[in-house]
């Protein structure tokens, strides 16, 4: 009923400490059911996908943005409304590539990692990688390759969080005959 | 035990444990805890095995959270009476974790050793718009870990599952030392 009144703000909020720490659960079982961290981040980016695919569609229901005129729009998009609207925070968009093609998200604080310190012994697990596979899939749902993976990791002793973005091609729709 | 310990890389120790409430959508824990309870489901066999393995997973959450909540809420005090400590779990574990007291806190008519807190709504209704022709277990079965932790972390070491009665209704049965002990303080 209220659908059309408030569609930017339907969105409901819930403590993000039971979010991090559910996250943080998640990425325990995962290492101790794998071996390796590189077979973990592989599995989180896997899961992350899955729900980027699946969040797309919750996104273009909930925030009313049509289709992106070019990647700069899109990265404006994904920092100040995506982020925003799903994990409270804002990313700072810079490092232009210049062709355009390729920027960084800077995360002031990610959500994903309060409370969060990497043992020793896991030096090259990518803890937020879940945050690679949704952009990823949720890009890809909007015809959109890209390639996302993370330069810099507080975690990893680097002094911000940095998701490295770049623009691969476009996807050509390919509906079936008679579909619209 | 080292690796457990990092030096230096994170700030995380000098951090306030008292912190500007941050929100994060709901629809984004939704997401991922269907794709953690579909990850679980890929490697069981079994409804209840797939139940343990959430269980597994809340109880981590629990022990995280135990300590955090009795410093912020309680100036670092722990409870020591039976029935304070499942008031500390349906009014500030729940109202931190889920925005809300539970429903509702009972004790079983015949059994000293067992307790219940029911919510009306399982929880897993209060991520998803649709309530779900098929209800399963799933969630409840995070939170019965998350309260197990808590419980055995403070030193009432008990069994925690969930079920379907009057809603989701998480069943705390506690060991036979709990009572005995919560009784000798009685007597005092």
């Amino acid at each position: 009923m209220s659908r059309q009144s408030n569609r930017t703000t339907d969105s409901k909020k819930m403590n993000s400490e039971l979010f991090t720490l559910t996250y943080g659960a998640l990425v325990t079982q995962l290492c101790k059911d794998y071996e390796n961290d590189e077979e973990v981040n592989k599995q989180l980016d896997k899961m992350g996908y899955n729900i980027g695919v699946r969040l797309i569609e919750d996104f273009l229901a909930r925030s009313s943005i049509g289709r992106c005129q070019d990647f700069r729009e899109t990265a404006d998009v994904i920092a100040k409304v995506a982020f925003k609207m799903y994990l409270g925070t804002t990313p700072s968009v810079t490092n232009w590539s210049p062709a355009g093609d390729e920027f960084s998200l800077i995360l002031e604080n990610n959500p994903l990692v309060d409370f969060v310190e990497l043992p020793d012994n896991h030096s090259t697990l990518i803890y937020s990688n879940l945050l690679c596979g949704v952009l990823r899939g949720a890009l890809e749902m909007v015809q959109m390759a890209v390639d996302v993976r993370f330069a810099q990791d507080t975690l990893r002793g680097d002094n911000v969080t940095e998701i490295r973005m770049k623009f691969i091609k476009r996807i050509e729709e390919n509906l079936p005959a008679g579909d619209e | 035990m080292d690796t457990r310990f990092t030096r230096g890389k994170s700030s995380i120790l000098e951090r306030p444990l008292t912190r500007p409430k941050t929100e994060v959508s709901m629809s984004a824990f939704a997401l991922l805890f269907s794709e953690m309870v579909q990850y679980c489901q890929s490697r069981v066999y079994s409804v209840s095995e797939l139940q343990t393995r959430l269980a597994d997973m809340g109880q981590s959450v629990g022990a995280s959270m135990l300590d955090v909540l009795v410093l912020r809420e309680k100036n670092g005090k722990r409870e020591t009476k039976v029935l304070n400590m499942l008031l500390f779990i349906k009014v500030n574990v729940w109202k931190s974790l889920f925005g809300k007291e539970a429903d509702k806190l009972e004790q079983a008519n015949d059994d000293d050793k067992t307790y219940y807190i029911i919510e009306k709504e399982p929880l897993i209704n209060a991520y998803i718009s649709v309530p779900k022709e098929n209800s399963s277990l799933n969630c409840a079965a995070f939170t019965a870990g998350i309260v197990e932790a808590i419980l055995t972390h403070s030193g009432f070491p008990a069994k925690v599952t969930a079920h379907w009665h009057k809603g989701t209704t998480l069943m705390i049965k506690f060991n036979e030392s709990v009572i005995a002990r919560d009784k000798a303080l009685d007597g005092r």
